[in-house]
């Protein structure tokens, strides 16, 4: 199979975009690490990196990580019906509501977290 | 009115004759009522009987005539030639396979892992006749029925990039049918194929892409099956090293 197999059909190339939003995740949490670490440094370390939050490059760089995030969190929610499978009697649970949970979940932790990090 | 007809460009092998493919034309009726079995089936009967393929019940059921037309692996017996309108069709030996002959492919790699599985029902002992049968209720059918009907037609690996980029890959087909087992109450064999499918070339080989189950001609979502025994297999392997004593 050639290196580009995924190419001829959009729903290869959507699982490749799919897998690929890895990297980005993998790049929030460098983003984070780096973050952590200027404030271990001192205050000076710490504002230049906010400083480069700010610019323009980073700024990009976020705004596609964003949209590569949440592609990835979306598409992870809608297979987790897929693997977990509960059933009551002979009736199984809609996959809507087992995807709709974590959802649920995920807007539930969001929430707090903006609260504790917006009302301080 | 003339009959209208619709061409097919069918790929040819036959290795006595010489090593390199091609794709020969043919013009068919174009049928309402026509599948593509029923396009090779003219062409075998009244154009070109030297073309070889597999076919046999012709409604769906046998997993015989798995091909890939236009691209996508389907059963010529399920695709009708007017949704193909208006041609050319594109048929070709079904895809990951090797060619024996036309459209006929080796399944053996698959038959082999077919039967590394364990397909049946595994008991640590037998219960005597006399006892009677396993009992299962209803409720216990449902948990594996949907993995019991899978019909070994080979389009799930066909549609399986994995597969294709890694043959040592146990297989779509062969993890659902080990799920239909697993999953029965009859059978006490999940520890036995926990070993096989546990492995770099079993279940750990899948990235989730999801054809196989999109492809499927009976429903069976293999993607379900494999994703389910990720959690089961991790879930074991958990428990093993931390209650290595059992449960």
């Amino acid at each position: 199979m050639p290196i580009f197999w995924w190419v001829h059909k959009w729903i290869h190339m959507r699982f490749i975009l799919r897998e690929l939003t890895s990297v980005f995740v993998a790049f929030y949490a460098v983003v984070l690490l780096f973050h952590v670490r200027s404030v271990a440094v001192g205050p000076e370390a710490y504002a230049a990196f906010l400083a480069w939050l700010r610019s323009p490059p980073a700024l990009a760089l976020h705004g596609v990580a964003l949209v590569m995030v949440l592609f990835h969190s979306v598409t992870w929610f809608n297979l987790a019906p897929k693997a977990l499978v509960v059933r009551v009697g002979e009736q199984r649970i809609p996959g809507w509501i087992i995807a709709g949970m974590n959802f649920a979940a995920w807007g539930v932790f969001s929430g707090v977290l903006a609260w504790i990090l917006l009302a301080a | 009115m003339a009959q209208e007809t619709i061409t097919l460009e069918v790929f040819r092998y036959r290795p006595e004759e010489a090593f390199v493919p091609a794709f020969q034309s043919y013009e068919v009726p174009l049928r309402k009522d026509w599948v593509i079995l029923d396009a090779l089936n003219y062409i075998k009967d009244e154009i070109d009987g030297t073309l070889s393929y597999r076919w046999s019940c012709r409604m769906g059921v046998c997993g015989s005539c798995g091909m890939m037309v236009n691209g996508d692996p389907v059963l010529t017996c399920a695709a009708f030639l007017e949704a193909y309108r208006p041609g050319p069709i594109r048929v070709e030996p079904l895809a990951h396979f090797p060619v024996v002959r036309d459209l006929v492919i080796e399944m053996n790699d698959f038959m082999e892992k077919l039967n590394r599985v364990k397909p049946w029902i595994i008991r640590e002992e037998e219960k005597p006749v006399a006892e009677g049968e396993y009992l299962q209720t209803p409720a216990e059918l449902a948990d594996y029925k949907q993995y019991s009907m899978c019909i070994n037609c080979m389009l799930c690996y066909a549609a399986c990039p994995v597969y294709g980029l890694e043959p040592s890959f146990i297989g779509p087909a062969a993890i659902a049918l080990a799920q239909r087992y697993n999953l029965d109450n009859r059978d006490q064999g999940n520890g036995e194929r926990l070993e096989i499918l546990s492995t770099d070339d079993g279940i750990w080989q899948c990235t989730f892409v999801g054809e196989c189950s999109t492809v499927c001609p009976k429903s069976v979502d293999p993607a379900g099956a494999i994703q389910r025994y990720k959690v089961t297999g991790t879930t074991a392997w958990w428990t093993s090293k931390l209650l290595p004593w059992g449960t």
